[in-house]
């Protein structure tokens, strides 16, 4: 059956509606005035005066070490979890396990942001740990984000699979942990660089959060952005943003040319 | 248990995440409930502890409800938590209005096409949240580009004020949360039999009648799924009604955040987020009741 006219519409109209303020942006971040309204011709000084801020970029490198820790930190937790979820089973607490596993997920930011801030902080008055918040404080609130997403993942990956494979190797004589690392591993991989990839885009694009659990040292590159949006749109920020999406679109792009090449999909469903 | 999975790697695995999640899931929650019970003070940490110790060393018991009875009798609370509940609604019917239609045309197009264009659809929520809300201030503000086409087309002869509305709001709403709306939906539509809707149609009904008595009823576990998934984040929402709705949109996320960042108060703020998950745990247990329901039927 064909779709009638009205759906196509729509899904035209609202792909334009999800587009066209990231190419306006994309745009104007090329022009030479520092009014957005008008065209004064083609320049790239915006970027050069964004290389050149250092608080940019002390943020940015602050945001892609948080990033790439609290990716790390979830995919492990979040890999341990799927395994629960897809292949373990019932056990003492698995409800309040599965139930603890969803409650990032729906727990809105900022109650998330506040509950893990006042954890830290009588943690700190109990045990002297952690001394401040920072860096550190940032990469544990976002891996426990960031692990319910990988699990999912991860347990989307270990039950659409069969079991043949690793129940051969068993039957072969490899031990469990062999069973593991030579059969099982390698064949969740592509489920876990996703759920790798996925931390780390949802750790370097969170604000809530990380205003919450950081330090004064530690101005990730969302809360640059959102002090400097506060004040109204800068040239600066329309280049970030352009670098920022490009930066997406790249890895995105690497992402789907590995999936295809592996024979994968893209999307499941 | 598993045939393949030892005992050991069983425990380690199990026990990693679980203690995680105890200690930084679970304690913090723990941890609001008793700080909405303390009193706000000037020192490290800036509220009073809940047993202290009297003149003759008995402990005493000192949390408090004030915060409570702050956050119920002020009206400021109540009504950006009235307002947030209407936003999050209005966006999620909207999203709902927006992506149905979207998710259907997908689920019935060729289907070379189906995963191009759910990538298409997918491919924003993978570029900065932030970004994509500062994006919209560029075209909504009095001299952005909206303004400035119909300015130039003569349709308005002066700016109209886009920014700093609940109009503004509601599109970055709808924005942001469209993918998980038409995920769900999607899901569901790509899967309907589509010899469901011939025989139908066989038996007489007109296409409409057909879309209306078949698609949609099947749809409805996707709907669901996609709604709580809009409505969940909206009503704690702070990044969308701080940049696009502007000082005269107030709603519970913003409340939090001022009484936490700028009033300092972290009591109330904590009081006040018991209060978003008591909005959050109604639709919740609603939609897990609506589902179990539907599950039901279908067995």
């Amino acid at each position: 059956m064909k779709a009638g006219r009205i759906p196509f519409a729509m899904l035209v109209i609202g792909l334009a509606f999800l587009y066209v303020p990231t190419i306006v942006v994309i745009v104007t971040s090329f022009n030479d005035s520092r009014l957005a309204g008008v065209w004064t011709g083609f320049s790239v000084r915006w970027y050069g005066e964004l290389f050149s801020d250092r608080q940019f970029l002390g943020a940015a490198a602050n945001s892609l070490i948080v990033a790439a820790l609290s990716a790390s930190l979830a995919t492990g937790l979040g890999t341990c979890a799927g395994l629960v979820m897809a292949r373990h089973g019932p056990f003492l607490g698995r409800t309040t396990f599965l139930g603890l596993l969803a409650t990032p997920l729906v727990l809105p930011e900022v109650i998330t942001g506040l509950s893990l801030l006042l954890l830290f902080v009588t943690a700190e008055q109990l045990f002297g740990w952690p001394s401040g918040r920072g860096i550190g404080t940032i990469v544990v609130a976002h891996a426990t984000l960031a692990m319910s997403y990988v699990a999912y993942i991860v347990q989307a990956r270990l039950q659409g699979m069969s079991r043949d494979c690793e129940e051969a190797a068993a039957d072969l004589g490899a031990p469990p942990l062999k069973v593991f690392t030579a059969v099982t591993l390698p064949l969740i991989m592509p489920a876990i660089g996703a759920g790798w990839l996925l931390a780390f885009v949802l750790s370097l694009d969170d604000l809530v959060i990380a205003s919450f659990t950081s330090g004064p040292q530690s101005t990730t590159l969302p809360m640059a952005i959102f002090s400097s949006v506060r004040l109204g749109i800068s040239p600066k920020i329309n280049a970030l943003a352009t670098l920022l999406v490009a930066s997406s679109a790249l890895c995105l792009g690497l992402a789907a040319w590995v999936q295809l090449r592996r024979g994968g999909k893209l999307v499941p469903g | 248990m598993s045939a393949t999975t030892s005992p050991a790697i069983h425990r380690v695995t199990t026990g990693l995440p679980f203690l995680w999640l105890i200690v930084f899931a679970a304690l913090p929650l723990v941890l609001i409930v008793k700080i909405s019970l303390a009193q706000m003070h000037l020192g490290v940490p800036p509220y009073t502890p809940l047993l202290g110790l009297d003149d003759a060393g008995e402990n005493l018991w000192r949390g408090t409800l004030a915060n409570y009875r702050l956050v119920a009798g002020d009206s400021l609370y109540l009504d950006a938590y009235l307002n947030s509940l209407r936003i999050a609604a209005i966006s999620t019917a909207l999203a709902l209005m927006i992506g149905f239609p979207m998710a259907y045309a997908i689920a019935r197009a060729p289907l070379g096409w189906r995963t191009p264009l759910l990538f298409l659809v997918l491919l924003p929520f993978w570029t900065s949240f932030l970004i994509r809300v500062y994006a919209w201030i560029g075209l909504l503000r009095p001299t952005g580009l909206i303004n400035s086409t119909l300015l130039w087309l003569g349709l308005v002869t002066e700016p109209l004020k886009l920014l700093n509305t609940e109009f503004a709001v509601f599109i970055g709403m709808v924005f942001c949360y469209l993918p998980y709306m038409l995920l769900p939906l999607y899901a569901r539509l790509e899967k309907l039999d589509a010899s469901l809707i011939e025989a139908a149609m066989d038996l007489g009904a007109t296409p409409t009648l057909a879309f209306w008595r078949i698609t949609v009823p099947l749809a409805v576990p996707g709907v669901i799924a996609g709604c709580l998934l809009v409505f969940v984040p909206a009503v704690g929402e702070f990044v969308i009604p701080e940049l696009l709705g502007g000082a005269d949109v107030l709603m519970i996320g913003k409340v939090l955040w001022n009484e936490f960042f700028t009033n300092r108060d972290w009591p109330v703020s904590a009081a006040v987020a018991m209060l978003v998950l008591l909005a959050l745990v109604v639709p919740i247990a609603t939609a897990q009741v609506l589902m179990a329901r539907k599950a039901g039927e279908a067995s």
